[in-house]
């Protein structure tokens, strides 16, 4: 999750809220008031808040579709004020709710369209578009003609996707992205996109208002509460051992404890020696999650569980108490 | 029916013409290069000049009060009430000052059309897919490239149907020009009405609608060329 700095990719830049605040004309509140944050290069930052609560508009704000009224804010170190707000788009990739895409457009099309206003040549345009589709999983040959009407809703946001990175952006904005897909395709785009995450390590703001999904994709996660103000800023298992006050723990709800759980997996505890009397347990891979193995133990009535590891080999077992201490340390 | 010859003097009557039948394919063949066919050409050149001129007048006006919101009003008003002057009101307004001719006819014939073509083309600017323009403002593209890139091929629906309904218009507006200039198929329907010979009046006419119908089909494919994606869907 988390990275060292020092292993911080090369491209990814840090992004810096300094004291910004978002007043729109008119308005008794601010939408974003006095927000200071920082995502370090390469993270996932997840928005997280009710709505109304100025997430899209802090987000706007970075690539300049909003202007502050006050504070700053810098990626990696130059100021977004500094910079032509086309540039300064053009260098950061932007996906929002619904794609976006342009329907009179193909696939290939709609992901070439920022190396086309960059004047990339045809052939390095082309062979970009190919590459990306490729990486979501949308290969050229089979998808690159169609309209985005042809597609389903989990492909056009990944195409979305594709588009925002054409250009090797060094940060992504997305503004729930995967909210309006339903909930088994959301669950894979999420897990697609965390692997893509992977390997190319953008730094990357998410906005969502869903716990879960920010629990899953976030490296930090920032509750937002009415009036735009900045509840509390920390890592997902953090947030959900020690929400900062009411709001936040409210927020993250009752079930936070099994929401951490699922943050820790099996391979996370040191497991028990299998003894005899372990051969009728329900058993579990290494990589499943504390909260799956809880709820093993809980539908089967036991009060432990086996851990089997790569290639069949029996890891041991780990007990009920094992994984109440885990999710309370 | 008077038992006169219907008319003047077209060479040796057909029994056809002589008999004045609802419509002699023999007179209308035989006076095909030399009346209808001049005729049906100049009602496709003031059509064409008029719809030309009035889609790139209605365009620039739409995209500047899709840009600056103020100039809608203004643009909107002068548009609805030269359609409802009565073109041939407006006729008789313009001859003192341009005469009997072509620039009379093109100058009413376009302020008649440019209120279909503006707002027509301006509610097509707008229902441009919002996500898309936002989409597109967020990757850098400049204002321009959006109205080029996303705006206009997303309207072309829309401008093709304000052409469709324009172009049919404009066919029937052209005809009453006959009252100005002695030219299209108006004017042969003119002729046509002070005498009781049918083919004439039969024949321009009958070429009036079909010259409609086929500009109307004709617009109606080039539209469907122009937006492949428009029907993906269904073929999809
Ligand atoms: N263009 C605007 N002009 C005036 N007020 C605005 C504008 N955009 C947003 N607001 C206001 O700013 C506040 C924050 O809006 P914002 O869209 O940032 O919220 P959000 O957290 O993204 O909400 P949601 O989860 O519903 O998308 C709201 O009270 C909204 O009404
Ligand atoms: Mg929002």
């Amino acid at each position: 999750m988390s990275q060292d700095p020092s292993t911080a990719p090369v491209g990814a830049q840090e992004i810096v809220f300094d004291r910004v605040v978002k007043a729109y004309p008119g308005a008794a509140a601010p939408a974003v008031d006095d927000l200071s944050l920082t995502v370090p290069a390469g993270e996932i930052c997840v928005l997280l808040g009710p709505s109304g609560s100025g997430k899209t508009t802090a987000l706007m704000m970075v690539n300049r579709l909003a202007e502050p009224t006050g504070g700053d804010i810098r990626i990696g170190g130059r100021s977004v004020r500094d910079m032509d707000p086309i540039e300064l788009r053009r260098s950061i990739g932007y996906v929002i709710q619904s794609a976006g895409l342009f329907p009179h457009q193909t696939i290939a099309d709609n992901v070439a369209t920022v190396p086309r206003v960059l004047g990339w040549a045809k052939k390095r345009t082309r062979e970009r578009v190919a590459e990306l589709l490729d990486l979501v999983g949308l290969p050229v040959n089979e998808f690159g003609g169609r309209y985005p009407a042809q597609l389903s809703g989990g492909q056009r946001q990944r195409v979305g996707i594709a588009r925002a990175l054409a250009a090797d952006p060094p940060v992504m904005l997305m503004d729930e992205p995967f909210g309006a897909l339903d909930p088994i395709t959301r669950e894979h785009v999420q897990d697609e996109f965390l692997a893509l995450h992977d390997r190319i390590r953008k730094t990357v703001v998410f906005v969502s208002h869903d716990i879960d999904e920010a629990v899953k994709m976030g490296d930090r996660i920032a509750v937002l509460r009415e009036g735009g103000r900045l509840a509390q800023y920390d890592e997902p298992r953090t947030l959900l051992k020690e929400p900062a006050d009411a709001f936040v723990a409210r927020f993250v709800g009752a079930d936070r404890g099994l929401k951490r759980l699922s943050l820790l997996r099996l391979s996370d505890l040191e497991p028990a020696a299998a003894g005899e009397d372990s051969a009728g347990l329900p058993e579990l891979p290494a990589e499943a999650t504390l909260r799956a193995a809880l709820s093993l133990m809980v539908a089967q009535g036991t009060d432990r569980v086996r851990v089997r590891g790569a290639d069949d080999t029996r890891l041991g077992t780990v007990s009920l108490d094992a994984v109440r201490k885990a999710g309370a340390a | 029916m008077s038992d006169q010859p219907v008319l003047p003097d077209y060479g040796d009557p057909s029994p056809c013409v002589a008999d004045n039948a609802s419509f002699c394919t023999d007179w209308f063949t035989a006076h095909w290069s030399t009346l209808f066919w001049p005729a049906l050409a100049e009602h496709v050149e003031l059509t064409v000049l008029a719809v030309g001129f009035g889609f790139v007048l209605a365009l620039a006006a739409a995209v500047l009060a899709h840009f600056q919101g103020w100039f809608t009003a203004p643009a909107s008003f002068v548009a609805s009430f030269l359609y409802t002057v009565p073109p041939l009101a407006l006729f008789q307004l313009l001859v003192p000052v341009t005469g009997f001719s072509v620039l009379t006819v093109e100058i009413a014939l376009v302020a008649y059309s440019l209120y279909l073509l503006f707002t027509t083309v301006l509610t097509g600017l707008r229902e441009v897919p919002q996500d898309a323009v936002r989409a597109a403002t967020g990757m850098g593209l400049t204002r321009r490239q959006i109205l080029f890139r996303v705006e206009l091929p997303l309207a072309v629906p829309s401008l093709v149907s304000a052409l469709r309904i324009t172009t049919v218009m404009t066919i029937g507006t052209v005809a009453i020009a006959a009252y100005v200039i002695d030219a299209g198929l108006g004017s042969l329907i003119l002729k046509a009405l002070q005498s009781p010979f049918n083919t004439l009046f039969i024949g321009s006419g009958a070429l009036a609608v079909a010259l409609a119908l086929t500009a109307d089909g004709l617009l109606l494919l080039a539209g469907r060329l122009l937006t492949p994606w428009a029907r993906s869907r269904r073929n999809a």
